[in-house]
């Protein structure tokens, strides 16, 4: 397929992979954890995986974001590591 | 030195990624304290193992996994099944020419009966695009394991989050250490 | 703990650089997963077996369609797992109070022993709690949305077939536009148009379908989930009824996952008590 389509996104995979579990914040966890999904889902239909693609446009970027969001609020924002 | 950067990088990218996002899992799995950077790291790994499968599956060349399909012809029961057993005659016979297609048209209206019907629209549908070559497709099999697994993550994180609202709950707060000191206590 | 942490994920990217060598090249159509002979087989032979040009929903329901019985059921696990961790039944006054909008301040008012003020008022929306705001432009651009959400996560369950999509996918979305009722209106209106007890039948009833069609598969004669038995009773050929027979076992599918998307959620969003949201 697009070799460097692959390539380049699989760098912004694993930039967002980190900011993920580094952030201080649990919302902006929760966000950057839907840009994570969606970034993979963009990286399936890349290598041609279209119903992998499709599964996790629509559950990891669209429930799981809606789901983490919904926990945070009703626990606490606030995080030490 | 090209030649090692294009064999060991370039080609093998997808799985140098995959050990880094399996890693920053396993990280955020232990070494973070608070029980949502956790399901978080749980998550990322679960997908990082996706990915794995997913590039093996992937071939040069080839198109998605779809293949290529007409309408389904539907009809009464006799034409139907005299069509199909056409289109089964056409293809039994590899020298067979579209000119011959009447004749087996009128030659297969004869021939009725469980057989003719059993492999018929199996054969119609085959007719269509004889030629299916499995290099030409994409390898279907690592997409059907990993579609199932993400529908079972999102499954698998509403419970860890509903086990992590249960502690809240409990413990009024999402942090290992300060848990640990209350059960101290 | 960070340098446990650091030690075991050195390890395990160690333990996988050692081996990342003997892994096949990015996209080698040669290579050992793309060369094994039940996936040339599955190419080759699905649009003959079963007439389904999507391979993947063609493996996913018909080859190994037990397997994916017991990953609905999974699905069906987690929804319950979640109903018991959270779910709470606080004591509910029988008239409870109502809270009201202005719409044009936004000054909440709060009515108690259940008064209500006329549904038909235009100065006045009712919204669930203080915290809550009620927003004209948010909530009717998701109302109009939503239908069409749902008309396409149909189309996704029915068209399976024939382009990417399927139960899984389908019932995702159709789940995901009631989530969005649930967040641009409240958690209030999801309950009155979707009750618990309904959703609770919809899950169940999704399993039931599913290994309703495989024992209906028994009762013709055939084995469990062999779809052929069941061309017959539809009236049409064993190869055809190999189609029909994934579409019902999709719906069946569609309607545990979308049943467990908004139970997930609606128990996450309400701490157990569903009666606030978000």
């Amino acid at each position: 397929m697009f070799y460097q389509i692959d390539n380049a996104v699989l760098t912004l995979v694993v930039l967002c992979a980190l900011a993920a579990i580094n952030i201080k914040d649990l919302l902006g966890a929760g966000i950057l954890f839907g840009a994570y999904s969606f970034m993979m889902c963009l990286l399936w239909a890349v290598m041609g995986a279209v119903d992998v693609a499709f599964t996790e446009a629509s559950v990891g970027a669209g429930v799981s974001t809606v789901l983490f969001i919904a926990a945070v609020f009703r626990t606490s924002r606030r995080t030490k590591d | 030195m090209e030649e090692f950067f294009s064999q060991t990088i370039a080609s093998k990218y997808n799985y140098w990624c995959y050990i880094v996002l399996m890693m920053i899992g396993l990280y955020a799995m232990v070494g973070k304290r608070n029980m949502i950077k956790k399901i978080v790291g749980m998550n990322i790994f679960q997908t990082a193992i996706i990915l794995f499968y997913v590039s093996l599956g992937v071939k040069r060349d080839a198109t998605l996994p779809i293949l290529e399909h007409h309408g389904h012809e539907g009809g009464d029961a006799g034409g139907h099944a005299a069509a199909q057993g056409a289109h089964d005659t056409l293809h039994a016979v590899p020298g067979a020419t579209p000119d011959a297609v009447p004749d087996a048209v009128s030659g297969a209206a004869h021939a009725t009966g469980p057989e003719a019907l059993d492999h018929a629209a199996g054969a119609a549908d085959a007719a269509h695009h004889v030629a299916i070559n499995a290099a030409d497709y994409i390898n279907p099999l690592p997409h059907v394991l990993m579609l199932t697994a993400i529908v079972v993550s999102v499954a698998t994180l509403g419970v860890a989050l509903a086990l992590a609202l249960r502690v809240h709950r409990r413990y009024g707060t999402l942090d290992e250490t300060e848990i640990l000191e209350s059960l101290r206590q | 703990m960070k340098i446990l942490a650091i030690a075991l994920c050195l390890l395990l990217g160690g333990a996988l650089v050692f081996v990342v060598g003997d892994f096949p090249d990015w996209g080698d159509p040669m290579s050992p997963p793309n060369d094994y002979r039940l996936s040339k087989h599955f190419i080759e032979n699905t649009m003959e077996e079963t007439s389904v040009p999507n391979i993947v929903t063609a493996v996913l329901a018909d080859y190994r369609g037990f397997d994916t019985m017991f990953e609905t059921a999974v699905i069906f696990t987690a929804a319950l797992a979640c109903f018991f961790l959270l779910r709470t039944w606080g004591r509910r006054p029988s008239k409870p109070d109502n809270v009201y909008m202005h719409l044009l301040t936004g000054v909440h008012v709060r009515l108690k022993h259940g008064k209500t003020l006329s549904p038909q008022s235009r100065t006045f929306a009712r919204v669930e709690s203080e915290i809550l705001r009620y927003d004209l432009v948010t909530s009717t651009v998701c109302r109009l949305m939503i239908p069409f959400i749902q008309l396409f996560a149909l189309y996704v369950v029915a068209h399976g077939h024939h382009s990417p999509g399927g139960g899984f996918q389908g019932g995702v979305i159709l789940g995901a536009s009631f989530l969005l009722l649930a967040i641009s209106h409240d958690l209030r209106t999801l309950r009155e148009r979707f009750p618990e007890v309904k959703l609770m039948y919809l899950l169940i009833a999704g399993i039931v379908l599913y290994s309703g069609v495989g024992f209906a598969c028994m009762i013709y004669g055939g084995n469990f989930l062999e779809y052929e038995a069941l061309g017959p009773l539809m009236g049409v050929t064993p190869v055809m009824a190999h189609s029909l027979g994934i579409l019902f076992v999709e719906i069946g599918v569609a309607m545990t996952v979308m049943a467990t998307m908004i139970l997930i959620y609606n128990y996450i969003s309400s701490l157990g008590t569903y009666e606030r949201g978000l």
